[in-house]
């Protein structure tokens, strides 16, 4: 929102510098974003009054521009085609400092022979001052500025941009910004004069006001004014608005928008010869019922929405926009001036649901107080009188179901203490409050203070309200600094945020870089990690208003993401381990999803970085047990036993994946993706993933676990080669010899297929720790052992010796 | 017999000399001291002579065993100088190979998402402030993102948290179902669930409804904190958040505490750090103001601890909201919001 300070000014005295105003208002709430000085640099730069246009000697194009400064005169050389005497222009001398308006910067004009004529000085056009981008003549000023007056006393002004609270709507005008002024500055405020003369007719003769819902509209008021003849507002007020960024249209509209941003009361002009039957009804728009609105597009409206309507048809949408039907126009001699309140949440829910945002509508939906009619509607109406020739009927009709006696609020010493940890004296805040227009008085006790809320602040309703009026003008900087005192609550820890610092440790001393996605996704990108079904197992959640359909659903495993992390990196040079630990969305019937937090790592590219000790330049690449070692890392590291088994995910390579069991239970998967998948995701190389869910694995992670006393007596290492059948699982061989007693560890060092044994057959070398914890052990202890695992495996896996 | 042993002290003194390997010496005591050697042999064949030639031959074998073994040891230690002398010697092998410049062997290097490494200072800084972290669902019920937090329906205070609705029907009175729109909803539920006093911070994720340019996403983190206790004030609220922007943001910055307005807040508070780039003089980061907001707080309306169950007229509380990108773009000048989820290994490989 753009503020020019000098309106403030109008209603408010005050000395301040601008940056000052600023940052008071910005300090107690009402943001200052941006400071625009209109009229900075404009040194020198003087009104004049051009004499004489003469041709130039030496071009078609240019003229002699003669200009009376008051005490001088200079003629320049000019270009614009809009020169003409007795114009005001802008007159800048050599010396000057302006806007070259073809590179932006800011230049000093200098003495310049343009076509064999010295051009002492020059006239400006708006872009060249920085008023606007306007170059396509001069500026022309209007009548009423004394010649050889500084320009900058003039036209400068200087332009707030503001961001305003939705709980001000009072600040959305130039007399509430002067109000926040004036308390913030000790000023007072005077408001213009609104006084008008009346015709002898009554206004109630030629118009009848009903509001049948009275829950949406508290009060309607309506001024008729007559004789107006249509044409320009005054240059002052066009200025005004042309300041806070609005396009002047006539004197009536205009006149109803500047009282607008005067005032904060948005306001209609109906012409009222088009409406039907002398009458306004406020009523509930019939379902389906439609009306062209003033940009000329029908609307259709809900019942849930009001209308102004005449005594046939729907003549405007309340608060929102007017019709097209009652529109004033070059014609219109005769207006119904509207100045009404209304409920702020069908306002919303209108300009919503219509998407229909205008001025009006955002000063409506933020609550303004029904008192506010009253003095707009005088306010425009002597405007109208001024600026459009009319003559106001007696009387203003004021239709006011929704009065509401304004309820004090009360507010102690002790409870400003109580919040803002800093004692105000019973006078400090009395007197606070009656700068921001309270009417205060004592209350019951000697520290209570009453306060009688001005009709303009919608936004107190409660003592801490009062509070931070109280904080807001005399500035929080006056609240002092302390640390919490009290003592620190009992701590509980969710476990699973340990978790997770855990595996994020574990993850990045083994090389993974973390990433985090965006949760949402698109469904089609979604299927392709199903080459089969082409579609996952249960629906994703979709969202209803989603931003693009790249981003429609709510994912429902972490793969997806990851995945497009490492398509996104598959030219990057070197490894590539990524992990995420983040949520997926399961849905539940009637309820929120279910929200289930999960590890997802992807490793792609070759093993290590480029090494010159590399044996070869061909670099070897990841392959599945570089993941499956990854899970036994993280897995041991938090003390938790795994056992893999084969497992049947559809994204993952049929043979190379298994599934990781803690407990008997799954709690995640390892493998190869799917080359159905990689090609899918146009990735060239194999990509190996592990996931995990972190609620599965979690139970199993306690810490607590008990000292093992550290071996006395050596343990005994004997190596076997066993082959069995190409199909049998090492996990078997494993099973059978830790069943034993006295062995300790099985680590397998060799797997080999191939000549050396025979078809079908594979040899398996492990090597068997034997320990015990109470003597050393002797080889024929372990011999017997020995020759008892050798027994069980050749009787359960068919194992025999290598020889 | 004698002479037989002298010969043989000669000849094994005369071989050690030339060996300088250990494989050599090692074949040399074999020969001389094993369990197969001459002297063994000797020794062994005292028993054959008479007593008195077994005292004297006896005597001196012993003395050559002995000679032997000294000799061997100190070969044994002549050889270990040699050896270790010669690891330090120079040669064209170790010049190329062994120059120290040479890069090592690579071993991997992994880190944190920028995004969590920001959350771990933060929840670390206030942990040491009593601050508990506990997280909470992202997508919500429409009462803990606006009802719970005194946002009226239809009010435009809905605007700034413009809101993705999730397509789930569920009859809860708390519904429609949405992804959060800021972490605050936390604190709703935190108000609900948890006794006084209460200190907890509540990262996280949410998500609003824009659209996605250098300084807005639909993804982004917040911090919400929330305090309850008898006796919190504003002067609590402004020591805590002071005291996390100074080891946040450094010993000397200034901070700046102004009015703002957030529905669940009541006095309303908004906090700006001086100009990381500036100091406070303006520049363009700081749009010309010298000031950076970095967080919106205030004192909890009574209405939101009321509704969570809590009575505001015996608790009073503080609530803060971090915009955690905001952190590092700060700190580190990321300049682009969408580079953190982008997941670029050139980014992400910078911190």
């Amino acid at each position: 929102m753009k503020i020019s300070l000098n309106w403030i000014k109008q209603y408010v005295d005050t000395d301040l510098p601008p940056k000052e105003v600023a940052r008071r208002l910005t300090m107690a709430g009402s943001e200052v974003k941006g400071v625009q000085v209109i009229g900075e640099g404009w040194e020198g730069i003087v009104v004049g009054r051009i004499t004489a246009v003469n041709p130039h000697p030496n071009a078609d194009r240019l003229t002699l521009v003669t200009i009376n400064l008051g005490s001088s005169e200079e003629t320049v050389v000019c270009g614009a085609p809009n020169v003409a005497v007795d114009a005001m222009v802008a007159y800048a001398p050599v010396g000057a400092r302006l806007i070259n308006p073809h590179t932006g910067g800011q230049e000093t004009l200098k003495s310049a022979k343009i076509r064999g004529v010295v051009s002492n000085g020059m006239a400006c056009s708006e872009k060249e001052l920085g008023i606007s981008d306007d170059h396509t003549g001069i500026l022309i000023l209007p009548e009423g500025f004394e010649v050889g007056r500084l320009l900058a006393d003039c036209l400068g002004d200087v332009i707030f941009n503001m961001d305003v609270t939705p709980n001000r709507p009072d600040c959305l005008s130039i007399i509430g910004l002067a109000r926040e002024v004036a308390a913030l500055t000790g000023g007072t405020v005077h408001l213009p004069d609104a006084s008008y003369e009346e015709t002898d007719e009554l206004i109630d003769n030629h118009i009848s006001i009903e509001i049948e819902a009275p829950d949406l509209c508290p009060r309607y008021c309506a001024s008729l004014i007559k004789g107006i003849s249509i044409g320009e507002s005054p240059r002052w007020m066009q200025e005004r608005l042309i300041s806070y960024g609005m396009r002047p249209i006539n004197n009536i509209v205009d006149i109803t928008n500047f009282v607008m941003l005067e005032y904060g009361q948005p306001l209609h002009a109906f012409d009222y010869e088009k409406l039907a039957g002398r009458k306004i009804i406020v009523r509930r728009a019939g379902e389906g019922e439609e009306i062209v609105s003033l940009d000329g597009v029908e609307r259709v409206l809900g019942s849930n929405m009001l209308v102004i309507a005449d005594a046939e048809r729907a003549v405007a949408v309340a608060g929102v926009m007017g019709g097209a039907n009652s529109e004033v126009t070059e014609e219109t001699t005769t207006i119904l001036l509207e100045s009404a309140s209304f409920n702020p949440r069908s306002i919303h829910y209108t300009g919503r649901t219509l998407d229909m945002p205008s001025e009006a509508c955002m000063r409506f939906e933020r609550g303004i107080s029904p008192e506010l009619t009253m003095p707009a509607i005088k306010r425009a109406t002597q405007l109208m009188a001024e600026f459009g020739g009319g003559q106001v009927v007696r009387g203003i009709v004021d239709v006011y179901p929704g009065r509401v006696e304004p309820q004090p609020v009360a507010v102690t010493t002790g409870e400003v203490k109580r919040v803002l940890g800093v004692e105000f004296s019973r006078e400090q805040i009395e007197g606070t409050l009656t700068l921001l227009g309270f009417e205060c008085r004592p209350g019951s006790s000697e520290s209570e203070v009453v306060a009688t809320t001005p009709y303009w602040r919608s936004d107190i309703n409660i003592p801490v309200d009062l509070v931070e009026e109280v904080a807001r003008i005399i500035g929080y900087d006056e609240i002092p600094t302390t640390m919490l005192s009290d003592p620190i609550p009992r701590q509980t820890t969710e476990p699973i945020i340990g978790l997770k610092r855990k595996l994020g440790e574990s993850l990045t001393g083994y090389g993974f870089y973390e990433i985090i996605s965006d949760p949402l996704v698109n469904l089609e990108i979604l299927n392709r990690l199903y080459p089969e079904s082409h579609s996952p197992a249960s629906s994703p959640l979709r969202l209803a208003n989603p931003m693009t359909i790249m981003h429609e659903y709510l994912r429902p495993n972490l793969r997806i993401c990851v995945l497009t992390a490492m398509v996104n990196n598959r030219h990057a040079e070197g490894p590539v381990r990524l992990y995420e630990l983040g949520k997926v969305y399961l849905p539940r019937p009637d309820d929120l999803p279910d929200e289930v937090e999960m590890l997802c790592g992807m490793l792609g590219g070759p093993r290590s970085e480029m090494s010159w000790q590399a044996k070869t330049d061909k670099a070897v690449s990841f392959d599945f047990f570089d993941a499956k070692g990854i899970v036994e890392g993280l897995l041991t590291r938090l003390g938790v036993n795994a056992r893999y088994e084969p497992s049947t995910d559809e994204t993952l390579h049929p043979v190379k994946q298994a599934a990781i069991l803690v407990g008997g239970r799954q709690i995640g998967v390892v493998g190869e993706l799917h080359p159905a998948v990689t090609e899918a995701f146009d990735i060239p190389d194999p990509v190996y993933l592990f996931e995990i869910s972190l609620p599965e694995l979690l139970p199993f992670t306690h810490e607590y676990r008990l000292f093992q006393q550290i071996p006395r007596f050596p343990s005994m290492l004997r190596d076997i080669a066993l082959v069995v059948d190409a199909g049998t699982a090492y996990q078997k061989v494993v099973d059978i010899i830790e069943g034993f007693p006295l062995v300790t560890q099985v680590s397998l060092f060799d797997v080999y297929s191939g000549d050396q044994v025979p078809p079908g057959k594979k040899s398996l070398a492990c090597r068997i720790t034997y320990q015990l914890p109470d003597h050393t052990l002797t080889d024929e202890e372990v011999n017997k052992v020995e020759q008892q695992i050798l027994g069980k495996l050749s009787r359960e896996l068919g194992a025999t010796l290598r020889s | 017999m004698r002479e037989k042993l002298e010969e043989l002290l000669a000849k094994a003194r005369g071989e050690i000399a030339g060996i300088d390997d250990g494989k050599d010496l090692e074949s040399w005591r074999i020969r001389y001291l094993g369990r197969k050697s001459e002297l063994t042999n000797i020794l062994r064949g005292l028993a054959t002579l008479s007593l008195e030639e077994r005292k004297a031959v006896g005597a001196r074998a012993n003395e050559v065993k002995t000679l032997l073994a000294e000799v061997l040891q100190q070969k044994t230690e002549e050889l270990k100088r040699e050896s270790a002398q010669q690891s330090l010697r120079v040669d064209d092998a170790l010049l190329a190979r062994g120059d120290v410049t040479l890069p090592g062997r690579p071993y991997p290097v992994g880190r944190l998402h920028l995004i969590t490494q920001t959350i771990n200072e933060m929840c670390e800084i206030f942990a040491s402030m009593g601050f508990q972290v506990v997280e909470g669902p992202e997508v919500e019920w429409d009462y803990y993102n606006f009802a719970a937090l005194n946002f009226p329906e239809e009010h435009p205070s809905r605007n700034d948290y413009s809101t993705f609705w999730v397509d789930w029907k569920s009859p809860n009175p708390k519904g429609p179902i949405l992804l959060r729109a800021h972490t605050t909803s936390v604190s709703a539920r935190v108000i609900e669930s948890m006794e006084p006093p209460i200190r907890v911070v509540e990262p996280g994720k949410c998500y609003r409804y824009e659209a996605i340019d250098a300084t807005h996403g639909e993804v982004f983190y917040q911090l919400d904190g929330l305090a309850v206790d008898k006796g919190i004030t504003m002067a609590d609220l402004k020591g805590t958040l002071y005291e996390f922007a100074r080891r946040y943001f450094g010993e000397d910055r200034r901070v700046r505490f102004r009015c703002d307005f957030f529905p669940f807040v009541e006095p309303g508070v908004e906090m700006a750090i001086e100009c990381i780039i500036c100091h406070g003089e303006g520049c363009q980061l700081c749009r010309g103001e010298g000031w950076l907001e970095i967080l919106g707080a205030g004192m909890t309306h009574p209405e939101v601890l009321r509704r969570g169950g809590i009575d505001p007229d015996v608790y009073t509380s503080f609530a803060f909201g971090i915009g955690i990108e905001r952190m590092p773009m700060l700190r580190y000048g990321v300049d682009d919001l969408r580079l953190f989820y982008g997941n670029d290994l050139r980014f992400l490989k910078q911190f």
